[in-house]
Parts: C-alpha cells; structure tokens; sequence
C-alpha cells in the first residue's frame, strides 16, 4: 500500500464515529525525496507525525486532513507536472513542499497562475519572498539572507579585518557570500575579503581548495558548505591544518542533517547555524521531542522540524480561514501566528516570509560527537531588511 | 601564486590524477574490449565506497580496500554474466541502456542497503596525518594515492603486455572479429575484462573513503569524470587514460590556485571539446576498427506499409478527440509526452537515419526553451515570436558545434556533443543576470488565448505531429537515403559524389531545430525554466527513449517517449523505490525487446 492509502486510513479511523461523513481536506505535498533523501526522510516524519496529531485531535474545521505526497523528480519541469497533477486530478487543496531553490520558485510560479495556496517548505533562497515573491506563496525555513544575517553580529565582534569566502557554486551559495560581504562591511568597516573560492556543488577538489585558501592567509572564513563538500572540507582543513589559527563562520553546518556525519571530524570553534535538539528545554520543543521520539524511535533532525511545523501551518490556516478558498487562505496566512517547537512564529504579511528563527552557536566534540555549545536562539524577525527595502524588492 | 604554493597545488593534482586514473581505467578497459558504454562504472565505484566504509569498522582499513574492491569484482563478473552476455549480438547502444538501468537499480540498492546519510569513512590507519612540504602542510595519504596511479599503470601495463590474457586484450581491442575468427573465447576474455574493470572500479571508490564521504550522487559525478578522462585519453588506452588524469587533475588545481574555482565547474569539458577537435581519437588514441558481424549493420527503413499510415493516423486522431474525452491532467501529461515524442525523433533522426550517436542533444532542446524565455521576458517579445524564433537560437548552436561535431565519429562524436552541451549548461548556469543562473528563468507563460490546457495542447498536437512527419518524409527524401547511405558506406557514399560531412552536418542542424521547437513548447507549458533543461539527465533521457523504442524503427522513438515519460510519471507515484522499478522494467524490455518497442510493430507488419 502506498503512503497514500495509509493517510486515507490513519484519518478514517482518527475520525470514524465523529465526522468521518465528511471529506477530508486534501492537501498536496511534493518533494525530491529521492533527491535529497538525507534531509527529506526526517522532513516527511516530521510531516507525518503532525498529521496524525492533527487528525487524532478531530482534524480542521470538523474535517480529517488528507496529505497526498508526491515524489517531484528533483527538477522543475517534473515537480510543475506533478503539481499540476495533484491541482486539477486531486484537487488538493493547497500545496506543500520543495526542497531545491529552483524548483521552489518553479511549483511557486504555477501557484500563483493556479492561484492555489503553497507553503514552501524547505527552499532558502531569498527571490522566493523577495524578487520573485508572489500572492499565493508562503516560506517557513529561516531564508539563507536571515541566516548568514543571524551568524554577522558574532563575525563582527571578532575584529578578524582578512576574510576568505568559500561557497557552492550555485545560487544559494552566491547569494549567502554576497549577503555576508554587504552585511560584514556594513557592520565592520574596513574590513578586507582576500579569497573566494566557488567550487561546483557537490564536487568540491577539497585540497585544492583549502591550499588555496591557506595561501591567501586569512584571519577568519566565511562557508557556506554543506553535505558532502562540508564533509570533504573539514577533513581536508583539518589534515591540513588550516583551522587551526583561523576563525571559520559555517551557514547550516549545525544542522543534525550534515553535523551528525563529521563524528569525530567535527572542527571545534566554528560558529554555526543549526539545530541543537538534545539541549533545547523550552516546553514547546520537549513536547515536540517526546513525541517524535515515541513515533519513530529516532531523534528529529532539522527537517523534521520543518516538516512538522509545515503541515500545522497548513491546518492552522485551514482553521484561521474556515475553509478552503484560496483568497481567504490567503488572507488567513498574512500575519498568521502559530506555535512551533522553535517558539511562535508569524508569517509576515509584507513578504510572506515566515519569522522563523534559527540556532546560532559553536561547534565541539563530545564523545566522539559533533554537538553544538554556547548556542543561542536567533529570532527570525530581528534578521530582516528593512521593510521599505522588501517592498522595492518585491515589486507590488 | 608562489613557488611553494605552485608546488602543493601540483601535488594535489597529482592525487587528484590517481584518483580519476584508477576508475578511467577500468571503464578503458571494458569498453576497449567489448565496446560497451559502460554507464554502471560509476555505480561501481560507489559501491566500491559504500562497501569500504561499512567493512572498515570490521575488518581494518587496509583490509576494507581490497575486499570492497574484490567483491565488486565479483559483482561486475555476475553482471556480465547474467545480463551483458545476452546483449553483445544486438546493437551496442542496448548495452548502454542496460547499464543505465543498472545505474537506476544500485542506486536505490545502495539507498535501501546503507541509508540515505552520507557515511564519511575513517582516515588511514598509518596515514591519518601530514607531513610539511614547503612550508605548507600536505597529506600523507595524498602521497600515497600519488603512488597508488603509477603502481596501478604499471601493473595494467605488465598485465597487457607481459601476459597471454594481456595479447588477447590487446588483439580484441584492436580487431575483435579477427580475435573471435581466430579462435579466442570472447565470452571467457570479455567476462574477465569486465570483472578487472569494476574491480578497478570498485579500488578506486574504496581507495577515496579517507578523502570524502560515500554519498548516493557520487556515481553520475564518477561517471561523466571517468568518461572525459577515457575519451580525452584515446578509448582503450590505458597509458592514454593515465595522460588525460594528469593533464585534468592539473588543470583543475591550478584553476583553484590561480583563483578561478569557478571554471571547474567545466574545465574538464573544454578540455575535451579542445582536444577532440585537435585530435578526433584522443591523446593515444588510435582510429578504432570498423565494426563488423552482428549489429554492425541495419536493415534498411522500409516505406511504411498502407497499414502502418493508416495505424499511426488513426493514432493521431485518436490523440486529436483526447480533449473532448477527458481533461485536466492527462491533457498536462500528453502534453509532456508529445514534447518528448519530439524530441526523442529529432535524437533518433541523428542516431538512427545520420548515424550519429549524441550524449547531449538536450543543448538544442534547452536552447530553444531559454531562447523562448529570454525572448519573452528580456526581449520583451510577444509569445508568438518568442515560440517562431527560440527555435534559431537551437539552429545557431547546431551550425557551430554540429561543424566541429561530423568531422569524428562514434563515441568521439557522442563525447563531443556532450562537451558543447555541457559548456552551454555552464554558461546557463552561471550567467546570473542574463539566464537567471542556476534558477533559471521564471514566468514564462502562454498569451492568454493559449492560457487554457487543452489550447495549449492542441497547439502542442499540431506542432509536435507536424514535426514529427516533416522528419519522417524527410527520411524518404533524397537528403534522407543519402544521410543513410553516408552512415552505411561512407566511401562509396563519397565515390558517388555525395558530400557526406556536408550532408551530416545538415542533418544536425535539422535535428537542432526540431528539438529546439521542443524545448520552446515545453518552456511554455512549465512556466519556468532552469538549467536541468539541458543537463546531461535530459540527454540521457532522449538517449533511454530513443533507446526503448528502438533505434532501428521508425516510431520507435515515439513510443519509447511515450512510455519513458508515463513510467516516470506512474511508477513514482506508486512505488517507494520507483527508480529501481523504472530500472528492472527497462531490463525487462531489453533482454525481451532487444529490437525495442518499435520491433513489434514491424513484426506485426512484415507478418
């Protein structure tokens, strides 16, 4: 049975006796689990540990959730066909999902020509909100310009003036070291950028890449790595000993997702953004901990959390607009305020973007294990531009 | 850059040579012999990885390597065995589909068996440090990777040359005709030759565990890398393969030292476009023998039969009530395979009637969807000229890369195309501001009146069906039966007079603009476009349907698309492990079909 079938039932039996005689709302979910396999399996438990919560708890609006998933291929022009497919076959009712930036601002851009409600999930790059934003589209994910803007306060206090960038050559990395250089400068003037290296992603040639930036001598770098080209720079760094005297700035490498495969590579000192699940003691979280523990036997990555907190921002705009037309599920979402295991967040109704924060700390080892230490929670909404600069970006 | 760094960087290059050295190798070897296309070698090499990093813990380092790489061995010795050996009397295109259904089956394989977390394996026990080599700090396990290529090149070397098995390597490389004429067991020499590459294979994978993490996107990463090195190296070469390494592994520490990381994203393709021009057969390679025996030539096309006309016109008309029936989505998913059906004609018009195998005909096809989104969104241009002139963007590049292109052949030529492709996509890719870089161009949307989905599909109906028969009466033209009397006899072909290069360079440009007005339609009927639409898998994918259909038929290529594309569409929907499954159906057809889809009907027809 595929996982379809097992949602129709889950909801049946949540709801047999109540209103099962109604339908279920159905909601259309995509992904390139097969893609991104590493941050989507976790991401789809998340999801579907909040559906049943949500269905166990009576559904929205006297109606069971339905959530049918789709594998989108990993590019855009099959993720906008399954979309396509899940609007006018299923008629699902509003979309989630997406993991890739620009298959995100594909399923976007059919959204708002649908005019059919989609939460983008996973995509951190900036133009789904800002340049390319449109009525119909909503982020949850902390954006990469949030983020690199969550890590600056601390590259700023450090007084490092030589700095090396180093990023995947492709848009998320282009626009993290370019929102690193402006927003640095801003804050540290006179500050020098002596290297940058953008290797393919996926492919970084690790040694050559760390000599490279060795022979530059930078007092501190900024990385915008991820996966295994993180994994294939610190151990070529720390081989070759180039973390040694330099500061390194790390966008998402504390994240479970791609900290947990360092194990005792984990370079300790790096500043990070992440997700430190074992330490965070805030109410909301432990109950979210508890629970997911209880499902899966297994701990929550950070796409768990952005899976879970998707589907409720689904059912809490469902509830907000009583039912399912998009206009009023738009209204709905526009200053929606909503509970996560990261705290409360709103999805700002001037772009969109969800308030979402991050954690931002220092790498160690414990045990063998990467953990994150002296984190703190950075709130999404104070690491935003100007609103008046949102408005030009967005055009409306 | 100082000396001292120029040093470093050298040395890394050099590591970064034996690693690329030691799977070219293997991939030289096999194809060198039985000719095949080996697509799998990548797959190979990843479970060479897959396989080291979860033995290590158990059995030590320094055994892991050797019994990952035995073990993979193994499975290339049953491999060839159980599967290829059924397919060497047919076309040798159908191998390389049957490795690239392989490559779908060990990825998810290697999915379901180790998880979908990258594993990074341990350092080397012994090696785990650096030593200081001008002041800089250099890996130790670096230097034994650098003395690993030379050790395995030696090895190869007194394998091919010092031993019987290496003479009879050497012969069917050369002729293996005369080989088989001769006496020699090709089922023993090529199962072995296929074990000994993905032993390498799988060496070489285990051999990387120390410097980066076993992930499941590392095979079509090897593969494209192997495939460079081998063709820049000359096919079947293995001191060839060796020169290649170097000059590539060079190439790209010095881009990274001298600060241009950003051009690796290429380098290595302009390097081959660069010495495919300048030398067809690669650096050692030598001009291959002419194939000869079993699949060497086609049957010709035969006129289609009063039944067949009237079969596919049926099928067009049927296609033409579709809308009235039902709508919404299967309009979305025709839509879709009429696109392909387009595109995988205009491939098969290159690789069946031209004889010219492409790895990268989805430049074209890419080409004409950015040229339609540029138009319309930086040109300003309405949609209607932005659908009549995208297609010429396609032509323009056809007309350049196709005049380099007819002057090789084979896979030379198939590498070739590969390499302008992959040059364009990088240039997609990279060009933020013009192409949108790697997200691509977003917003582009049919005109109102062409806004609904059965609209659009109609449009698409007429043009794809139009196109499609403008090809096939091309066939039967006078340009047609002298493409194919190129391909067949290129000597006699030019003793009658006909310009053959001329006449091929022609048909590239044709099929450039078929696959062009393809990728125009398709931009419009998605809304956006990104740099995926000309990447290596949209080749791959024309090649796999093309394939599926049967390169020898007509209408192959039409219903190979058409059931490429609702496989792909039904079979995920269903399965978890729907790449597996796309996998064993695709080797179903072939031992079953190896004719291809197409076959049946010309066996109905002849019947």
């Amino acid at each position: 049975m595929n996982t379809r079938g097992i949602f129709i039932l889950a909801g049946a039996l949540a709801l047999s006796g109540t209103a099962a005689q109604a339908q279920p709302v159905r909601i259309g979910e995509l992904n390139s689990y097969k893609t991104f396999p590493a941050f989507l399996e976790p991401y789809k438990k998340g999801w579907q540990l909040a559906l049943e919560e949500i269905n166990a708890a009576g559904g929205v609006n006297g109606r069971a959730l339905e959530v049918i998933s789709r594998e989108d291929g990993g590019t855009p022009g099959e993720a906008v066909r399954v979309a396509e497919e899940l609007i006018t076959r299923e008629r699902v009712s509003m979309l989630m999902g997406t993991f890739a930036s620009h298959v995100g601002l594909a399923v976007s851009n059919l959204a708002a020509r649908r005019k059919v409600v989609f939460i983008a999930a996973e995509p951190l790059t900036d133009k789904i909100v800002w340049e390319n934003g449109n009525r119909y589209t909503f982020r949850l994910r902390p954006s990469t310009y949030m983020q690199v803007a969550m890590l600056v306060p601390e590259a700023a206090r450090l007084q490092k003036r030589r700095w090396a960038l180093v990023y995947p050559n492709y848009e998320y990395g282009q626009s993290a070291a370019a929102s690193f250089r402006k927003l640095l400068s801003a804050a540290q003037p006179g500050v020098e950028f002596v290297d940058e290296q953008a290797p393919p992603l996926g492919r970084i040639d690790a040694g050559a890449v760390v000599q490279a930036l060795a022979d530059a001598r930078p007092d501190a770098i900024f990385s915008a790595l991820f996966a295994a080209d993180l994994q294939k720079f610190v151990r070529e760094g720390n081989v070759r000993g180039l973390f040694r005297n330099t500061a390194v700035f790390n966008l998402l490498a504390g994240e479970p997702e791609y900290l947990d495969t360092l194990k005792d590579e984990t370079p300790t000192g790096w500043w990070v953004t992440g997700y430190p699940w074992k330490q965070i003691d805030t109410p909301e979280h432990r109950t979210f901990l508890e629970a997911y523990r209880a499902r899966w036997q297994d701990y929550p990555r950070l796409g768990s959390v952005v899976g879970y907190a998707a589907l409720y921002t689904v059912a809490n705009a469902l509830r907000k607009a009583g039912g399912t037309d998009s206009e009023r599920l738009v209204a709905a979402l526009e200053g929606l305020r909503m509970s996560t295991p990261f705290g409360t967040i709103e999805y700002r109704a001037l772009d969109h973007q969800s308030t979402m924060g991050a954690y931002v700390g220092q790498l160690a080892q414990r045990d063998g294990e990467g953990v994150m230490v002296n984190w703190r929670f950075a709130d999404g909404a104070r690491f935003m531009p100007r609103d008046a600069d949102v408005r030009a970006m967005r055009k409306d | 850059m100082t000396a001292a760094s120029a040093l470093l960087q050298f040395l890394n290059g050099l590591a970064s040579a034996s690693s690329l050295f030691l799977v070219a190798a293997g991939l030289s070897l096999i194809f060198g012999v039985t000719r095949i296309v080996n697509f799998a070698h990548g797959s190979l090499f990843m479970l060479g990885m897959y396989g080291a990093v979860a033995l290590a813990p158990h059995v030590g380092f320094w055994w892991a390597i050797p019994l990952a790489a035995l073990a993979v061995g193994a499975l290339g010795a049953l491999l060839e065995a159980l599967l290829l050996r059924r397919l060497y009397a047919a076309t040798e295109l159908l191998q390389l589909l049957a490795t690239f259904a392989l490559v779908l089956i060990i990825k998810d394989f290697t999915l379901w068996a180790w998880g979908p977390e990258d594993m990074l394996g341990p350092r080397a026990p012994g090696l785990e440090g650096a030593v200081g080599i001008a002041g800089s700090r250099f890996p130790e396990y670096d230097l034994f990777l650098i003395a690993c290529g030379p050790v395995v090149l030696g090895g190869l070397w007194f394998l091919l040359r010092g031993t019987r098995w290496g003479t009879l390597v050497r012969a069917a490389t050369q002729d293996r005709e005369m080989a088989d004429a001769l006496g020699v067991d090709q089922r023993r020499l090529f199962g072995s030759v296929f074990a000994l590459g993905a032993l390498l294979a799988g060496l070489g994978g285990a051999l990387q565990i120390p410097r980066e993490p076993a992930t499941l996107s590392i095979d079509l990463q090897i593969i494209s890398d192997a495939f460079v090195v081998v063709v820049v190296g000359g096919l079947g070469s293995i001191p060839g393969a060796f020169l290649a390494a170097l000059l590539i592994g060079e190439i790209k520490a010095f881009c990274i030292g001298l600060g241009f990381s950003e051009f690796t994203l290429v380098v290595e393709f302009v390097v081959m476009a660069i010495v495919l021009v300048l030398r067809p057969w690669g650096l050692l390679g030598r001009m291959p023998a002419p194939t000869r025996g079993a699949g060497a030539h086609e049957p010709p096309i035969a006129l289609p039969s009063r039944s067949a006309v009237r079969a596919l016109a049926a099928v067009a008309l049927a296609l033409c009530v579709v809308p009235l029936l039902s709508g919404g989505y299967t309009l979305v998913l025709l839509t879709d395979i009429l696109l392909f059906a387009l595109f995988a004609v205009s491939l098969h018009f290159l690789m069946g009637p031209a004889g010219m195998l492409s790895f990268g005909h989805a430049a074209y096809f890419g080409l004409g969807a950015y040229g339609a989104g540029l138009l319309l969104l930086k040109g300003g241009a309405s949609m209607a000229v932005a659908l009549l002139a995208a297609p010429l963007l396609a032509v323009l590049a056809a007309l350049v890369f196709g005049w380099f292109c007819v002057r090789l052949s084979g896979v030379y030529l198939a590498m070739l195309t590969l390499a302008f492709a992959q040059i364009i996509w990088s240039v997609a890719y990279q060009w933020d501001a013009f192409t949108g870089g790697s997200n691509g161009l977003i917003g582009i949307w049919p005109a109102g009146w062409l806004s609904g989905k059965t609209a659009y599909y109609y449009v698409t109906l007429c043009v794809c069906l139009a196109g499609i028969a403008a090809m096939w009466r091309v066939l039967y033209a006078p340009f047609g039966y002298a493409l194919r009397a190129g391909r067949d006899s290129p000597l006699r072909a030019e003793a009658i007079g006909i310009d053959v290069r001329a006449q091929q360079w022609a048909a590239f440009v044709f099929a450039g603009l078929f696959a062009g007005i393809a990728g125009a339609l398709y931009a419009f009927s998605k809304g956006s476009i990104s740099p995926e639409a000309l990447a290596v898998p949209r080749s791959v994918d024309g090649l796999v349907m093309v394939l599926l259909g049967g390169v020898h038929t007509l209408s192959g290529p039409v219903w190979g698309a058409a059931l490429f594309t609702w496989l792909q569409d039904s079979v995920s929907r269903g399965f978890d492990y729907w790449r597996a499954v796309i996998g064993a159906v695709i080797l179903l057809l072939v031992v079953a079909l190896p004719g291809g889809l197409g076959s049946i009907l010309r066996a109905r027809a002849s019947r």
